[in-house]
């Protein structure tokens, strides 16, 4: 199809807080973009039908499935991947709390697994572990049975907290 | 897996998309959240050639209170519904079943136009709207029509919506005083699509509930209005008659979550405990 539709289109957004031009192909997912184009490979493409949430990642500040939108379609946005969180020192503490309770095995499901739950601990400052689980439901574990999981992430918004009332 | 190629354009405001429409012919698709379409991009359930993404219009990302009547705009987000005090205090049924959509991150991008679009049986707003008579405001070339919901689902993945018409929002007449509403669904998973689902209001008066909406989900072909036992709870039977009424009420198929069995056992299941969540009974006593 021609005239106003194309099979490519241009995009101009921000990955980690880097400018990113580029020419996408319109079919091309948000994932593939990442790992294939720009080379950051720690956003995962797991089943790419939004079952799994391996990909799933912050897009203008909140998060999304990776493989549930198109690279066409973020012209303007702001995308954080695991790369840039980790840098950052965003979420330094709870990837040390997912260290210390072995929170991870393979690693596969980390990265998605970080990213929303630290969105859940950006919005609840004391999640009870049923929310915990609740929030986590869309982000498939192999290896930890999620028990670990949960352990950090409660225990990650229980240090915030102590940290929040001491600067009181 | 990966869609096949595809012909996108993006649209700036509705009469673009209706013109890209136009254009591309009434087979192409139109992206707004695209947390359904997509995933059957990826899967090669579906092919698109032309793909109108309107999901940057931001005209249709608003919640309006208009007289009695609340406005959603076709591009609101799940997540918009979970957090929005107007739908909190004015459609209750809506804050009560967002959450239960998916997941926090399919949430923030699906809207309430592309799922009743879409028109899934198994999902949660499609059955809202029926329960809360909301009617669907489409625009075409020829302007704006309004399709009540009861007219509007008409089979499986089957709207009213004619070629060329986009949805642009829904209108829902808001909660009266007396009145209550109720959602709840029974799924494998959080998440999951459920094995069967309803959507309840009614007014709560010293006398019983009357005028009784009961919409069930993922018990059928679209979202059902389970007449004979809303009669029956209208007429102050007894919850057991409601339920015997839903075996004329209700046809279910077996399907991926539930055989049909188990789907009429769930349906009287939910009807109780929804009844106690109207009434503010007890959960599972007869109301």
């Amino acid at each position: 199809m021609t005239g106003s539709f194309s099979s490519h289109v241009e995009i101009t957004l921000r990955v980690n807080g880097e400018p990113v031009t580029a020419r996408v192909e319109a079919r091309r997912h948000l994932i593939d973009f990442l790992r294939l184009d720009l080379g950051l490979t720690g956003s995962h493409a797991g089943c790419e039908h939004g079952v799994c949430g391996a990909c799933t990642l912050r897009v203008d500040g909140e998060i999304v499935r990776g493989c549930l939108t198109l690279a066409a379609q973020l012209d303007g946005s702001e995308v954080w991947t695991i790369e840039g969180l980790s840098d950052s020192g965003a979420i330094r503490d709870l990837q040390d709390a997912f260290v210390a309770r072995n929170a991870l095995q393979c690693g596969f499901c980390t990265p998605g697994m970080l990213a929303a739950c630290a969105e859940l601990l950006d919005h609840n400052a004391d999640p009870s572990r049923d929310d915990i689980r609740e929030h986590i439901s869309g982000n498939y574990c192999r290896c930890t049975g999620y028990e670990a999981i949960v352990d950090a992430v409660a225990a990650v918004a229980a240090a915030r907290r102590g940290l929040a009332r001491a600067a009181e | 897996m990966k869609p096949a190629p595809l012909s996108y354009a993006r649209a700036s405001d509705v009469g673009h998309a209706l013109a890209l429409w136009r254009e591309a012919g009434p087979d192409a698709r139109i992206l707004a959240g695209g947390q359904s379409l997509l995933a059957g991009l990826n899967l090669r359930l579906a092919e698109v050639d032309g793909l109108i993404d309107i999901s940057r219009i931001a005209s249709l990302r608003t919640i309006d209170l208009v007289g009695d009547t609340l406005r959603i705009g076709a591009l609101t987000r799940h997540a918009d519904l979970e957090r929005s005090d107007l739908v909190a205090l004015h459609a209750p049924a809506l804050a009560q079943a967002a959450p239960l959509i998916a997941h926090p991150a399919i949430r923030t991008r699906g809207t309430i136009g592309g799922s009743l679009a879409y028109a899934d049986p198994a999902a949660e707003l499609p059955a809202c709207m029926l329960a809360l008579d909301a009617v669907i405001v489409a625009q075409g070339d020829g302007g704006e029509r309004r399709i009540a919901a009861r007219d509007f689902f008409t089979g499986v993945f089957e709207t009213g919506l004619e070629p060329f018409e986009l949805l642009i929002a829904v209108e829902i007449p808001v909660l009266r005083p007396g009145r209550a509403q109720a959602v709840r669904e029974l799924a494998r998973r959080s998440g999951d699509y459920a094995m069967a689902g309803l959507v309840a209001a009614a007014d709560v008066t010293p006398a019983g509930l009357r005028d009784v909406r009961l919409a069930y989900f993922g018990v059928g072909g679209s979202p059902v209005l389970a007449r004979a036992a809303m009669a029956a709870l209208d007429a102050g039977r007894p919850v057991a008659e409601a339920e015997a009424a839903l075996d004329d009420d209700l046809d279910p198929s077996d399907d991926l979550q539930a055989s049909a069995a188990m789907k009429r056992h769930l349906a009287k299941v939910l009807l109780r405990r929804v009844l106690a969540d109207l009434t503010g009974t007890e959960q599972g006593r007869p109301a």
